[in-house]
């Protein structure tokens, strides 16, 4: 049986160049880059070099790169590390649809006495400017607004927030997990921006946090004081390497892109069918999809015997159903909250577009026979699909271009 | 955690083989009663409808919008209860059901509750309009 991952968004396969590259390091330059001994400059000259060479793809300096153990612990180091030093400021702004690293931060602090404002995102998934002027106070220590949305591949404007915060004179981070190596960023108007490895075909438990010079910032893990001073702990230098070495990683976005529009044309003609989040503000490899009258977990469960590799958001649990709060904010109605599901793409796509929307098609199909939910045909038009712009009871697409 | 990622589910492969292959899914024509239990918000749906001769359930159909557990103990339950008096289907109960098909998830025991609940149900609608 074909095999296809379509979980890029959860994790990815190390790349074989990136696995060789951090494979002499754990070989071959296993020194503590702290050491003064040869072996250990040897690592060290390995963790200087791989920030030098992040720094020069973002056009930064080498110092204004802080390793870290991923994406959790950056989010967790820009929001936490800027309280500790701006303790002064205790208003923070940030988004309803956040990872919930920075979601679950944020509530931490609430907790410890901050006031937090979470930005309403539109039925796209974007965030408004205006609403991000008008929550700006002046004690205001961050707003951290990300750059691409896990779950349905929405791009925020954060150049242009970023443009606003600097105006008001208070810090902007960004949250980069999704979107490093495969959206383009300007880092002029940004403060602080977090990376993970492992989205990006290096390994699992590296990342970096960004940190304009001048911003004050303090670590939230204390200890030998190893990157320069922010954050301690033996240096991930095999981690680091990798990351380095995803710079040259070939993640053929033009071709996933077409390959991601094509799968969408194909879904789009299974009658009930809603793609969720923005089509012009997406990025390169997300399909967020829902079918009418199913359940999320089956379908995802079904495709996993077909050899399919997806996720879902939605997912019943104990009393009540678990929905995505991500599409919840986007006003998705429930019964296509339910039916949702989440395909991340890799290179692997290329040319099984057909292959994939036959699957799902199927799998769609077997699901709907057994549910006690028949289509509201008379409500939703021939075709019954949309593409998600609108709520879902509004009229297909079909109907509209007639 | 990836927000996006299913929790800790590991059903058991008589729970896939039903999951798979549905027992008596689909609509029954000329039904004499039906119940729908669960709601949306909740995460399933499960439709029975049954088909009575003289008390028996001589016939018996499961429609069920939900996840593997919700529809592999629809087929469980309407399994069981295929060929009982009205009197020994009723005393099916949901502990019956996933004890016929070995261990369900903890976190998946809701969803479980449902079938014997929407058999009882319909019972009780087809006892209503024979009473
Ligand atoms: C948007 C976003 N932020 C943060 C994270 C957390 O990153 P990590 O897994 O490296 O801790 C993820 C990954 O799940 C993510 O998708
Ligand atoms: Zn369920």
């Amino acid at each position: 049986m074909e095999m296809i991952y379509l979980d890029n968004a959860a994790t990815t396969r190390v790349d074989d160049a990136v696995a060789l590259a951090v494979n002499e390091v754990f070989l071959e330059s296993y020194g503590n880059a702290s050491s003064l001994h040869d072996v250990g400059q040897e690592a060290k000259r390995h963790l200087e070099g791989s920030r030098e060479k992040i720094a020069a793809y973002f056009g930064c300096e080498p110092k204004e790169i802080t390793f870290t153990s991923g994406g959790t612990e950056s989010n967790n180091l820009a929001i936490r590390g800027l309280a500790k030093a701006n303790p002064e400021k205790k208003h923070i702004v940030t988004s309803v649809i956040e990872h919930p690293c920075v979601l679950d931060t944020c509530k931490d602090l609430e907790s410890e006495g901050y006031e937090v404002d979470y930005l309403k995102v539109d039925e796209q998934g974007i965030v408004s400017l205006d609403e991000v002027r008008e929550k700006v106070r002046d004690d205001t220590l961050v707003v951290s607004v990300m750059h691409v949305n896990n779950e349905i591949g929405t791009l925020q404007p954060v150049e242009e927030i970023g443009i606003i915060c600097r105006k008001k004179g208070v810090y902007f981070h960004t949250d980069n997990v999704q979107g490093f190596l495969k959206e383009d960023l300007a880092l002029a108007s940004i403060d602080l921006m977090s990376i993970s490895g492992h989205k990006v075909q290096a390994p699992k438990g590296v990342g970096i946090l960004y940190i304009r010079n001048g911003v004050k910032i303090k670590p939230i893990l204390t200890g030998g004081g190893q990157e320069n001073n922010l954050r301690s702990g033996t240096e991930n230098v095999p981690g680091a390497v990798g990351l380095a070495a995803a710079i040259d990683v070939d993640f053929k976005i033009d071709e996933v892109r077409y390959s991601r529009d094509k799968i969408i044309e194909g879904l789009m003609k299974i009658s009930g069918t809603r793609i969720n989040g923005s089509l012009t503000h997406r990025v390169y490899n997300n399909i967020n999809v829902s079918f009418y009258g199913i359940e999320g977990e089956a379908l995802m469960l079904m495709l996993n015997e077909m050899g399919i590799f997806v996720s879902t958001g939605s997912a019943c649990a104990s009393t009540k159903l678990k929905e995505s709060y991500v599409l919840k904010a986007l006003d998705v109605d429930e019964m296509y909250i339910h039916g949702s599901i989440r395909l991340s793409l890799g290179v692997d796509v290329i040319g099984k577009e057909d292959y994939i929307v036959g699957k799902v098609s199927e799998a769609v199909e077997k699901l709907r026979e057994m549910s006690p939910f028949k289509l509201p045909l008379e409500e939703l038009g021939v075709g019954g699909s949309e593409l998600g712009e609108g709520k879902i009871k509004g009229v297909a697409r079909e109907v509209e271009d007639e | 955690m990836d927000a996006v990622v299913m929790g800790n589910v590991d059903y058991n492969k008589n729970v896939m083989e039903h999951f798979r292959n549905p027992r008596n899914m689909g609509e029954l024509e000329d039904a004499d009663a039906e119940a729908t239990v669960g709601n949306p918000s909740c995460g399933d749906v499960m439709k029975i409808m049954i088909k009575v001769k003289d008390d028996v359930i001589v016939d018996i159909k499961f429609q069920t919008m939900g996840c593997a557990a919700a529809i592999a103990t629809s087929s469980m339950a309407t399994e069981l209860a295929k060929s009982k008096t009205l009197e020994e289907a009723e005393k099916i109960s949901n502990k019956d059901v996933s004890l016929a098909l070995g261990e369900l998830p903890p976190i998946k025991e809701h969803c479980s509750n449902l079938a014997a609940d929407a058999l009882r149900k319909a019972i009780e609608v087809y006892r209503k309009k024979t009473a």
